[in-house]
């Protein structure tokens, strides 16, 4: 049996200075990055080729939107504060603050099915015209990674908070890589918004 | 530390099936590789048929097949193209990728930095078993009632957005693919930059790592994109969206009920941006696995090593800025067409630089003409020819013409296969005593090499007279036109060629079973080679070496004057 | 990581006061676009102002603004892709004005 073991998991590389998840993670948010680039060029393709384009605050609900913004942003500051909890080795207050960034986003889900549901109702939906298909899919897919954030999170909070117990460290690492995550699906409706709702 | 469990004490489906041990894991890559290629090929050889003896039907397998894909032995035009849509889709995306990835990347890049591992593991597990569901989902979708996609392996819209069922099933395939393939990049992408032993600096890596290391980075950045089209067509086909159809379309005399206002062109451009980039992945692992066979059967370091790393690295960042040279007849004006020729003449310079060095790797070297050094060394000419070939088709003038040709098939066939999996062939018999601890006859080895050889060019080379002859590509009966009659014999030419091709394989497929058992046993380094891999036991172990490695010296140490022996292990610390 | 109590008390200031620029920030994106502004300089305010927004999330909430060299080279390399992603399909389609 070899004493050869993966190195850096828990302390970073010395030359580096990261540790493997963190540098996978960021791997991982650059190909994000362009998943996303993707959508907004087919957006901005399908827009310059349009002879007519309607203003989103005419079709879409600001206020709502809004309001969702808000309330992603908020989830964004009770994240990273959980982070900052651990690393303050106050474990109770982790609970608590991820707790509230679950709750946050599945708040951000729900107003979004109000948005979705209205829209259907009316008839409204991606086979309409190319405006609500590509907002549909940008918001949809945008909503999948919260969903999927939020499966993360809630195993950290439950079975996955085991790993504090005896190895803190590595711990706090996955903490801070979800953190991150769960930011850049922040950033990305940071750009939905405007784009969306506001042009 | 990580909670590795002692392999021995793991049940048969956690050691074996469900491993999360990169040598397993790269076995199970490499052979599925194999198994998709050995398919695909199979498709192609259906082909060939039709097209050397168009219309008659095909004596004995053409009653295997059902009333939907054959008719009395006759292959159908829609059968004739599913088997070009899934050809394409399969060499690429199931085969040639997964094994000079999934493969020999996994296998050999934890080896040759000296790492116990992946930096993942379980996400590398995770990456294999998602690609088993893309390819199972894929062959599945030969099953559904119509049958397959049929609209090439690139999709196109509108074609494919009203395409039959088997579409769909190509796309959801697709998600599953792209998705191991992120998976993977970023395990390969950490693993280079953080687990390289000690004194293992970036230019002292072997040239296949730096190639697996540039090639992730293409997959990490330019897939997502067609993630994304592939949803977006997903939504044309199963929303009713238009993301791709433009207004006013009418199919078959009726005119489309959707909202229109889409673009084509959108498809082609999210396609396309991967889609290059891909072709870079499909050649530089090769590349990769070409150095080290001539470095270590020419007995010299590579020539021109660190113009080779840079040239790699620039040639990755070069492929992100060129893929609309698959788009010149799109209408996209005089700006942008000078600017996407401009960036495709300048990535040949690294393509030429690194081809060169290999070549003049040769002279003057010591050479052992191996069953690898055979197929790697004939790699360089082959390659040349389909580099070669690839200039009229950058240049937006005389792509006009051959466009959507032969031309273009003998071009990109040229490369990938007496190019890569020529590479990949040498791979296989250069490191199979890693793997197994047995070598492979070199007499099966050199009857597959020259057979191979020779009707791999007699399948491609006429290809490139029947496209500057005019003749289109993705054709059930390109003899329906009278300027591509003339060039009939050539196809019953080809055809023969390309199952002559497939019985030249027989005595690989005889020789890798049989040497597992007949093979001539071998210690650690029976190629006596310097690159780490070969310090370790073969096969080498959980953990795959005795010690954490330290290494000395740069990856070529070979024939260093004042040394006894002519190659200086990087690992060996002392003088040799 | 090494971070001392009082060190994370500092960031947690910082994290509050972006929180608060972050919610300042998208009143007034919401605002200005009730003044109906003209499509070039429209589209143009909401980037600037949500790539100040985005970048106040990566330096602080992601610590890009500490963090180390190897995560920007790969951060400057998709930035660069993104771009031509984003830009070259449009140029191709002559079409570079909005209904």
């Amino acid at each position: 049996m070899s004493d050869n073991l993966i190195r850096y998991i828990s302390k970073p590389h010395p030359v580096t200075g990261v540790t493997n998840a963190k540098l996978g993670i960021w791997c991982f948010l650059a190909s994000e990055v362009m998943l996303f680039g993707a959508l907004f060029s087919a957006y901005i393709l399908l827009r310059t080729g349009a002879s007519s384009w309607p203003r989103g605050s005419e079709i879409l609900n600001v206020p709502l939107a809004t309001l969702n913004t808000i309330i992603l942003i908020t989830s964004s500051v009770t994240m990273v504060m959980a982070w900052a909890s651990l690393a303050m080795k106050e474990f109770s207050k982790y609970k608590r603050y991820m707790g509230a960034t679950i709750l946050l986003a599945l708040a951000f889900l729900v107003v979004k099915s109000f948005e979705y549901g209205h829209k259907f109702e009316h008839h409204h939906f991606p086979a309409t015209d190319t405006f609500y298909a590509i907002y549909f899919t940008l918001t949809g897919l945008h909503g999948l990674h919260v969903l999927g954030g939020v499966v993360v999170n809630t195993y950290f909070l439950f079975p996955g908070s085991r790993m504090w117990e005896h190895e803190p460290e590595q711990f706090m690492g996955r903490i801070e890589c979800a953190g991150l995550y769960w930011h850049f699906v922040d950033l990305v409706w940071i750009f939905l918004f405007p784009v969306l709702y506001l042009l | 530390m990580s909670e590795q469990h002692h392999s021995h004490d793991l049940p048969f489906w956690r050691k074996y099936i469900f491993s999360v041990d990169h040598k397993v894991i790269g076995i199970q890559y490499g052979i599925s590789g194999l198994l998709f290629l050995l398919f695909g090929f199979c498709l192609m050889m259906l082909m060939r048929w039709q097209l050397a003896y168009p219309g008659q039907p095909l004596p004995v397998l053409g009653n295997l097949f059902s009333e939907k894909f054959m008719v009395g032995g006759i292959m159908l035009p829609e059968f004739y193209n599913q088997l070009g849509a899934m050809h394409g889709t399969i060499m690429v995306f199931l085969g040639v990728v997964p094994l000079a990835v999934g493969g020999f990347g996994n296998y050999f890049v934890p080896l040759q930095i000296g790492a116990p591992d992946m930096a993942f593991p379980k996400l590398n597990m995770t990456s294999y078993w998602v690609y088993f569901m893309g390819g199972v989902t894929m062959i599945a979708s030969f099953f559904v009632p119509q049958g397959t996609a049929q609209s090439g392996w690139t999709s196109y819209p509108p074609l494919a957005d009203i395409a039959t069922v088997g579409q769909t099933m190509w796309l959801i395939g697709m998600v599953f693919l792209i998705t191991s393939s992120l998976l993977g990049s970023v395990n390969f992408i950490v693993t280079i930059v953080q687990l390289r032993a000690d004194g293992l600096s970036f230019f002292r890596l072997p040239f296949f790592v730096w190639a697996q290391f540039v090639t992730s980075f293409l997959l990490l950045l330019a897939f997502p994109p067609l993630e994304a089209a592939g949803v977006l067509q997903l939504m044309d086909r199963v929303a009713g969206t238009s993301f791709f159809l433009p207004s006013g379309l009418v199919v078959a005399g009726k005119p489309l009920t959707v909202s229109g206002g889409g673009n084509p062109l959108l498809w082609q451009h999210l396609f396309w941006f991967l889609a290059h980039p891909e072709v870079y992945v499909l050649i530089l692992p090769a590349m990769g696995i070409v150095a080290e066979i001539v470095a270590c059967n020419t007995r010299k370091p590579i020539y021109g090593y660190k113009s080779m790393v840079y040239s790699i690295v620039f040639l990755g960042f070069m492929s992100f800025i060129v893929w609309a040279h698959h788009m010149f007849l799109t209408g996209m004006g005089s700006k942008m067409s000078a600017f996407f020729q401009i960036t495709t003449m300048i990535i040949s310079i690294p393509s030429v630089i690194i081809l060169t060095a290999l070549a003049l790797s040769l002279w003057g070297g010591s050479i052992r003409f191996t069953t690898p050094m055979l197929f790697a060394t004939a790699f360089l000419p082959m390659f040349g020819i389909g580099g070669l070939t690839g200039l009229p088709l950058g240049l937006t003038a005389s792509d006009i013409p051959l466009h959507d040709t032969y031309y273009v098939i003998g071009h990109f066939h040229y490369v990938v296969a007496p190019g890569t999996i020529f590479a990949l062939f040498a791979g296989i018999y250069h490191w199979y005593p890693k793997v197994t601890g047995r070598k492979m006859s070199e007499i099966l080895g050199k009857i597959h090499f020259f057979f191979s050889l020779i009707f791999i060019n007699g399948v491609f080379m006429p290809m490139f007279i029947m496209g500057l002859a005019g003749v289109s590509r993705r054709l059930y009966d390109p003899m329906q036109y009278a300027h591509a009659q003339p060039t009939q014999p050539l196809n019953v030419f080809i055809s023969i060629c390309a199952w002559s091709l497939g019985l030249a394989q027989i005595p690989f497929i005889l020789n890798f079973f049989g040497s597992l058992i007949w093979g001539k046993k071998v210690d650690r380094n029976p190629w006596e080679s310097t690159t780490l891999e070969w310090s370790a036991p073969s096969p080498p172990p959980h953990g795959n070496f005795d010690h954490v490695p330290q290494v000395y010296r740069g990856p070529y140490e070979y024939s260093v004057p004042g040394q006894k022996h002519d190659f200086w292990p990087q690992d060996m610390a002392q003088e040799n | 990581m090494e971070h001392s109590t009082e060190e994370i008390k500092k960031h947690v200031k910082v994290y509050i006061a972006v929180f608060a620029a972050l919610a300042f920030l998208t009143v007034v994106t919401v605002t200005i676009s009730y003044l109906h502004l003209p499509v070039f300089q429209a589209v143009l305010v909401a980037l600037v102002i949500a790539t100040i927004k985005g970048s106040l999330v990566a330096c602080f909430f992601m610590h890009l603004i500490s963090e180390k060299q190897i995560i920007f080279s790969v951060l400057l390399l998709t930035v660069v892709f993104f771009t031509a992603l984003l830009l070259l399909p449009v140029f191709t389609s002559g079409h570079l004005h909005v209904a």
